[in-house]
């Protein structure tokens, strides 16, 4: 219980003293986190979306691939991830390896999966209630997709909180293919691995804390932008 | 009252999972006033009305309307058995199919308090629609198909599940609607309702058209069996 307590004390001095060091690595995280959700979001919306009104021949063995992608082992993405920007690798010239774009290029690889399936799931309910009546109207396909897209909204937004949720804390990846540099790589998940190894835990369960909040104030935030839970159930 | 319109069946076959449950069908049939779609339950009634609406595609067979494909969709709405609500207001529902079609704004506005008040939902216009009574959904999905005015409209047992007092403004929205020169394809298993309503029938039995003709004659003189049967409330298969 000890260290728990010393954490929270640790949490409260970082966020009062304003230690540059925690703000730094913080935004950092952010900056990585929310790029690759705004990337992840781009990509798997639409095709989520499009996976539940289109019909083709291998939709089944798609959607079968697409959620087990759900279940990506992180440190494996990481790996390859860095095998692709390794020096040797095909994109080593880029010289991409150990950067924020490294790490965002493998979280958004493990979160578009994960966006795509819950969207995919939420628009296919959506599309067999709407269906009979989208055809009726004599809807284009694009006024079909807009419309669903429009009334799954806030469905959607779960999909990308979800998407968000798992970048933020997601530690295997981003340490591989980041490295865990100091004021470079260095993110809350990263930087508390390290702390925890080197048995600081007042500061890592501190740097837990400020996680947590900040994932929450995220979420509080989203929520308030898009007005959920203020027009009914639907 | 504009242009005649028909549509014409030929051989119209459906099957689901090998099992015959529409056709064959043959049949000119000149869309006018009233139809009432006859038939207990089973008898094919929803996929014949869903065929003709285009929400479904015939197994096999040819059907064709008396003007273009995308003319005839244009001009046609259906109001399913059990009403599908967009998750939206009651106005943003009214407002739907016209900004399908693009229409000003003012104009929009203009016809759906006008709509609004015909159902009487006017003082309901900003509440979910999901979140309607039975009767209220079902009028709303009325008006949502009518705002457009079209000229052909299509109902599957629109009072199904509905009391007297709803079943009375209904039919005469419906009504009214007939009065303004639109069309009505309807289905029902209900006898009295087939009886107000009618111009014209079409007796539905085990996915085959048995008998067709004017209101007053086929309730009068049916000329096959099971219509008469049916007529008489017997329990046909």
């Amino acid at each position: 219980m000890n260290e728990i307590w010393a954490g929270i004390q640790e949490a409260v001095r970082l966020i009062f003293s304003l230690d540059a060091d925690l703000i730094g690595i913080t935004l950092r995280s952010l900056e990585v986190s929310l790029t690759a959700l705004v990337i992840a979001s781009a990509l798997a919306l639409p095709f989520g979306t499009w996976l539940a009104i289109r019909r083709f021949k291998y939709r089944r063995f798609a959607i079968a691939v697409l959620n087990a992608l759900m279940g990506l082992p992180p440190v494996v993405v990481g790996l390859v991830v860095y095998l692709m920007l390794s020096r040797s690798g095909p994109f080593g010239v880029l010289g991409l390896l150990f950067t924020p774009f490294a790490m965002i290029i493998a979280q958004v690889i493990i979160i578009t999966p994960l966006i795509a399936s819950i969207t995919h799931q939420a628009m296919r309910e959506l599309w067999s209630e709407y269906h009979d009546l989208l055809i009726s109207l004599n809807t284009s396909k694009r006024q079909r997709v807009a419309a669903l897209i429009w009334d799954g909204r806030r469905t959607l937004m779960t999909a990308a909180l979800a998407g968000f949720g798992r970048a933020i804390g997601e530690v295997g990846a981003i340490m591989i293919v980041g490295g865990n540099i100091d004021h470079v790589t260095r993110v809350l998940t990263t930087a508390i691995a390290l702390e925890t190894g080197k048995g600081d835990f007042a500061l890592a369960l501190g740097l837990g804390f400020v996680l947590i909040a900040l994932t929450l104030m995220v979420n509080f935030a989203i929520h308030a932008l898009s007005r959920t839970e203020r027009e009914g159930t639907w | 009252m504009s242009q005649p319109i028909s549509v014409y069946l030929n051989s119209i076959l459906v099957k689901r999972r090998g099992k015959t449950v529409l056709g064959p069908i043959d049949l000119d049939l000149k869309v006018d006033g009233f139809t009432i779609l006859l038939g207990p339950n089973g008898s094919g009634k929803t996929t014949f009305l869903r065929i003709l609406h285009g929400v479904e595609r015939a197994s096999s067979g040819v059907m064709q309307w008396s003007m273009p494909n995308e003319q005839a969709h244009q001009a046609q709405a259906y109001v399913f058995q059990s009403p599908i609500m967009l998750r939206r207001s009651v106005r943003q529902n009214l407002a739907y199919p016209l900004q399908l079609i693009g229409m000003d704004k003012d104009e929009i506005s203009s016809r759906v308090s006008e709509w609004a008040q015909k159902i009487g939902l006017q003082d309901a216009l900003e509440f979910p629609a999901p979140r309607l009574s039975g009767g209220e959904k079902q009028k709303l999905a009325l008006g949502r198909a009518l705002i457009r005015m079209p000229d052909v409209l299509f109902l599957d047992e629109p009072c199904a599940n509905l009391d007297g007092r709803s079943t009375r403004e209904i039919e005469d929205l419906l009504h009214d609607a007939t009065q303004v020169g639109t069309r009505i394809i309807m289905t029902t298993h209900d006898l009295g309702q087939a009886r107000r309503l009618a111009d014209s029938v079409l007796f539905l039995l085990n996915g085959t058209l048995h008998e067709k003709g004017p209101a007053s004659i086929f309730f009068a003189m049916p000329r096959t069996i099971e219509a008469k049967a049916f007529l008489n409330g017997d329990i046909i298969e």
